[in-house]
């Protein structure tokens, strides 16, 4: 298979956010921020593709019913590598994400890639998949940061360019899934155009 | 390779081994991030320490004491130049906050006035109630210098002096909460 | 007085989905039909008092004792994994009427960050075993609550004539940006 075909598929047209809407929860409960949103990102990424490259190596020694399971154990010990080592290099992040750190653990993207990639393909393949996947994942919270962090505070990873509030509401929950909403939106216009 | 048959014994043995690996490399990533996660917290709150109280010479977290109060501690970690005290941190909290506990840093002079409070902990809703952390808003600055003898504590929506958060009276009531209990704490014996 | 303001609390105020985001996967996915919402949100509440006690249990008498909370994510997940694998097995054998309702649900809730949220967050909060059960439910309420009204709100919507890339998701999402306004509202009352 093509491997750059299958890298970049995870930024438009399958891109986990907005086309196949998984992983919405802390797609929504993190972005208040740019920064947040990418260290999120970048959270999932690393979980997403260690957890690929576990499971496609494993494969063959995993019976079929059990499965799930297996894969839900080889996530969650991820989860909690990545949320001991933010704890001690990154307190400051750690505190910001809080609890959508072990949610990581219920992103069905996660889960989903495990499953229907991993499981069935090669080990390059996964790798690329679970790179680009999750950097799909990372830009999806970089727009939605953005948008929500220039609406919401009038500045732009934490550097201020309109004084005052800004539009509070799109720091707020409402502002979330409406600026999801619009963006999904315009990501289906260009996803038509393209195909 | 074939894939394995989903047999009983299969099963139980890999569900096995993939718990057993799991649990021993967290084992070992836990050993290995205790020590820089105790730091981390130790730097934080040495932070918080050094923004609320005015210079100091001592290492407050060696003389630490503490006081129980509403089925919790609050900590004191007295800071002194030279052996004279020039201040006190004290660790709150509430638990008032619009969605769960508030811990703050509150740095009070030896003549009973507020020099500073920092926010340590809190799960307010970001744009609303994060707004009392120092880096969003000049919400704290208001407590600086203050004496609660003279200066009630409280929002004015409730009698006091405070100018609350805009659409956040919760956060800010539950703010006063903690700070009010600092206080009198620190009357009730805290001071040293 | 304490279990009022919880359960208004988690209700209302800080509503699981509306204003703390989870349990929006299936918030989406399966609120097109007021009739798989109300299923949902049944099994949902099932599983979520019962994952909630036993996490509590877990976590009360063996981590923090042993001093392995740092394998609470690890535990969590797989004692909810276990447990809906439990109640569907369960279920299909006791009362085949309500595995019949509830049964295409069940699968798909131990992925739902809802279940595993709200364990997690009654550890956080210090609440005791009450307490942690009148949050499971009172936000398995919520849950239901935003869902139920969604669900009606987007069987109207498909009568609607809206601009073609907006159909479906994008429109879901605004217009439960503006129940989430509505339930700002509430904010006021604890």
């Amino acid at each position: 298979m093509n491997q750059w075909k299958n890298f970049n598929k995870g930024f438009f047209r399958e891109n986990a956010v907005f086309v196949l809407f998984l992983g919405l929860c802390p797609t929504l409960g993190v972005t208040t921020s740019v920064i947040n949103g990418v260290g999120m990102g970048l959270a999932t990424t690393f979980v997403l593709l260690m957890s690929n490259i576990v499971v496609t190596l494993i494969k063959n020694f995993i019976p079929d019913k059990v499965r799930i399971p297996s894969f839900i154990i080889i996530i969650a010990s991820f989860v909690t590598i990545v949320e001991l080592l933010m704890q001690a290099y990154l307190p400051g992040l750690f505190d910001e994400l809080g609890l959508f750190i072990p949610l990581i653990v219920v992103n069905c993207l996660v889960l989903g890639r495990a499953e229907a990639f991993a499981s069935k393909n090669s080990f390059l393949s996964s790798v690329t998949d679970g790179l680009g996947m999750g950097f799909g994942f990372t830009m999806a919270l970089f727009f939605l940061g953005g948008v929500r962090e220039i609406l919401g505070s009038g500045s732009f990873l934490g550097f201020k360019f309109i004084p005052g509030d800004g539009i509070l509401l799109f720091i707020l929950a409402p502002g979330a899934f409406i600026a999801l909403g619009y963006l999904i939106m315009i990501m289906n216009k260009i996803n038509k155009k393209t195909t | 390779m074939a894939k394995k048959e989903s047999s009983f014994v299969n099963m139980v043995f890999t569900l096995f081994v993939i718990t057993l690996t799991a649990s021993t490399a967290l084992g070992f990533v836990y050993e290995f991030t205790k020590a820089p996660i105790a730091a981390a917290k130790q730097a934080a709150k040495m932070k918080a320490i050094n923004e609320v109280l005015p210079e100091f010479n001592n290492l407050p977290n060696e003389e630490i004491y503490k006081i129980a109060m509403d089925n919790d501690t609050l900590y004191f970690y007295p800071a002194r130049e030279n052996s004279r005290l020039v201040g006190t941190a004290i660790e709150t909290f509430t638990n008032k906050g619009f969605s769960g506990n508030i811990k703050l840093m509150i740095g009070i002079l030896p003549d009973g006035s507020i020099n500073d409070i920092v926010v340590l902990e809190h799960k307010e809703t970001p744009g609303l109630g994060d707004k009392m952390s120092k880096s969003k808003s000049d919400f704290s600055l208001q407590f600086q210098g203050i004496n609660p003898e003279s200066f009630n504590i409280n929002v004015k929506k409730d009698g006091g002096d405070v100018d609350a958060i805009t659409a956040s009276t919760i956060s800010s009531r539950a703010y006063c909460d903690a700070v009010n209990r600092a206080c009198n704490a620190y009357l009730k014996g805290g001071k040293k | 007085m304490n279990f009022i303001i919880i359960i208004i609390s988690a209700i209302f105020v800080n509503n699981i989905v509306l204003a703390k985001f989870l349990g929006v996967c299936p918030f989406i996915g399966v609120s097109n039909r007021v009739e798989t919402s109300i299923g949902m949100t049944g099994a949902v509440t099932f599983v979520m008092v019962i994952s909630t006690i036993v996490t509590y249990l877990l976590q009360h008498y063996i981590l923090i004792p042993f001093g392995i909370s740092f394998m609470q994510t690890i535990t969590f997940i797989l004692v909810i994994a276990a447990l809906v694998q439990m109640v569907e097995i369960m279920l299909k054998k006791v009362s085949p009427v309500l595995y019949q309702a509830l049964g295409i649900f069940l699968p798909l809730i131990t992925t739902n960050c809802a279940v595993l949220g709200v364990a997690i967050l009654a550890v956080q909060n210090d609440y005791n075993l009450i307490e942690s059960v009148v949050f499971s439910i009172a936000n398995a309420i919520g849950f239901g609550m935003a869902l139920l009204l969604f669900s009606g709100i987007r069987e109207q919507l498909e009568l609607v004539d809206i601009p073609q890339p907006m159909k479906g998701v994008p429109i879901a999402f605004i217009v439960a940006g503006l129940l989430a306004m509505a339930f700002m509202g509430f904010a006021g009352i604890v």
